[in-house]
């Protein structure tokens, strides 16, 4: 079922289909899809709205491996109505979480590419991402490390942005964006003034992957090929931090101590001063190179709150 | 929604033993075609659901040239469109028709 051939380091993670990406980011051959196109397990709602379903509903799960070792994998398909979650594709999700108990694999590997719940679904899209959230607690505290991959052009909002924060490890790259509400959302109920949604340059100063890795929401930056995102996988798998009490009263101490110390900024460049990046301003312009270099001076990137 | 399907004879299997592909996504102006190698060998059969009404006509002659041309014998295609222009239409039949060859 794999799309033709693709060489890992110039796929773009960004342009890549869900099926593509999952195929290039798996050891070669090794993807197995659980409730594949075949099956036919579509959207029982969205006829009732006379919208086009699709055969997988937007998510594709399986099991594969990555170095070797066992992993099973969800990307969600940004491009299908925003990647949003229905009910089909949030059991998918919840139910490949479920499995994972059982497996125990190496990780479970989360390739979020969402702008949240399905409107037309609503409450089983919002029941869903409840019971993401849950299945990924249990998941941890019984020591599989879940990952989260995010750089699709849907990004990791509303119910998808939640499910991230309860991952062990993100890793962003420059057009992964990363948010509870979205741009257009906060525009509508606050005003253009609060938040200009076609201000694309604040948008990723607010949400984009730059800003999540420097603030410690995301713990790796990834350039936008399958094959940095394959690495920096790699890498958090090796140290997803312990799932305990210990672990969640430092993350709250972290939160609040950030509130506290950026609660005033009026813009993210403020609050990059304020963690000691010598020149906000270049941020944005960065190569992957400068920022990892620049990422690795600021304290904050090494935390484990989100 | 409007549903089609048609039918057609082929001369020939399309080669290859690929069980089934799937290429494109629903999104608008796209659209996802799934092949399944499910018929006997000299039939084919695409259906199709798509939100845009009234173009059957249009998607009748698509199919048949894409049948004339590539052949997809044994092949049960299912579409589902986002509002997919003709010529996009014909390009993804043409992709799933060649990853079924692989």
């Amino acid at each position: 079922m794999s799309p033709a051939s693709t060489d890992p380091q110039a796929l773009s993670w960004y342009e890549a289909s869900a099926r593509q990406r999952v195929a290039a980011l798996a050891d070669p051959g090794s993807f197995r899809e659980f409730l594949g196109p075949t099956e036919r397990v579509t959207s029982p709602h969205l006829p009732l709205f006379d919208l086009p379903r699709a055969f997988d509903d937007g998510i594709v799960v399986g099991r594969a491996t990555l170095d070797g070792k066992p992993v099973l994998v969800a990307a969600q398909e940004g491009r299908f109505m925003g990647g949003a979650f229905g009910e089909v594709h949030g059991a998918k999700l919840i139910g490949l979480l479920r499995a994972a108990l059982d497996v125990r694999p190496a990780a479970v590997l989360i390739l979020f590419d969402t702008g949240g719940v399905r409107l037309q679904e609503a409450n089983a899209g919002e029941t869903a991402i409840a019971e993401a959230m849950r299945a990924i607690a249990d998941l941890r505290a019984a020591g599989v490390p879940v990952i989260g991959l995010i750089g699709g052009r849907a990004g990791a909002y509303g119910g998808g942005g939640l499910i991230a924060g309860t991952c062990s490890r993100l890793a962003v790259s420059e057009g992964g964006r990363i948010s509870v509400s979205g741009p257009e959302v906060i525009e509508t109920n606050k005003g253009a003034e609060e938040f200009d949604s076609r201000d694309r340059a604040l948008v990723w100063r607010t949400m984009g992957g730059k800003h999540r890795r420097l603030i410690g929401g995301a713990d790796a930056f990834a350039d936008d090929t399958v094959a940095a995102f394959r690495a920096a996988a790699l890498d958090l798998i090796a140290r997803a931090p312990a799932f305990d009490l210990a672990t969640l009263e430092a993350e709250q101490a972290r939160l609040e101590a950030r509130i506290a110390r950026f609660g005033d900024c009026r813009d993210a460049t403020e609050i990059w001063a304020r963690l000691g990046v010598n020149d906000p301003e270049a941020v944005p312009a960065m190569t992957t190179a400068a920022f990892d270099e620049t990422a690795a001076r600021v304290e904050e990137a090494h935390h484990d709150a989100r | 929604m409007e549903s089609l399907t048609f039918r057609h004879t082929t001369r020939k299997p399309l080669p290859g033993a690929v069980q089934s592909a799937i290429t494109g996504v629903v999104a608008s102006g796209n659209l996802e075609v799934l092949l399944e190698r499910v018929l006997p060998p000299d039939a084919c059969e695409v259906s199709i659901e798509t939100p845009v009404t009234g173009y059957a006509a249009v998607w009748e002659a698509v199919v048949a040239d894409f049948v004339a041309r590539a052949q997809p014998g044994g092949l049960r295609i299912s579409i589902n469109d986002g509002g997919a222009r003709p010529d996009t239409v014909s390009l993804r039949l043409l992709q799933g028709a060649r990853l079924m060859e692989a």
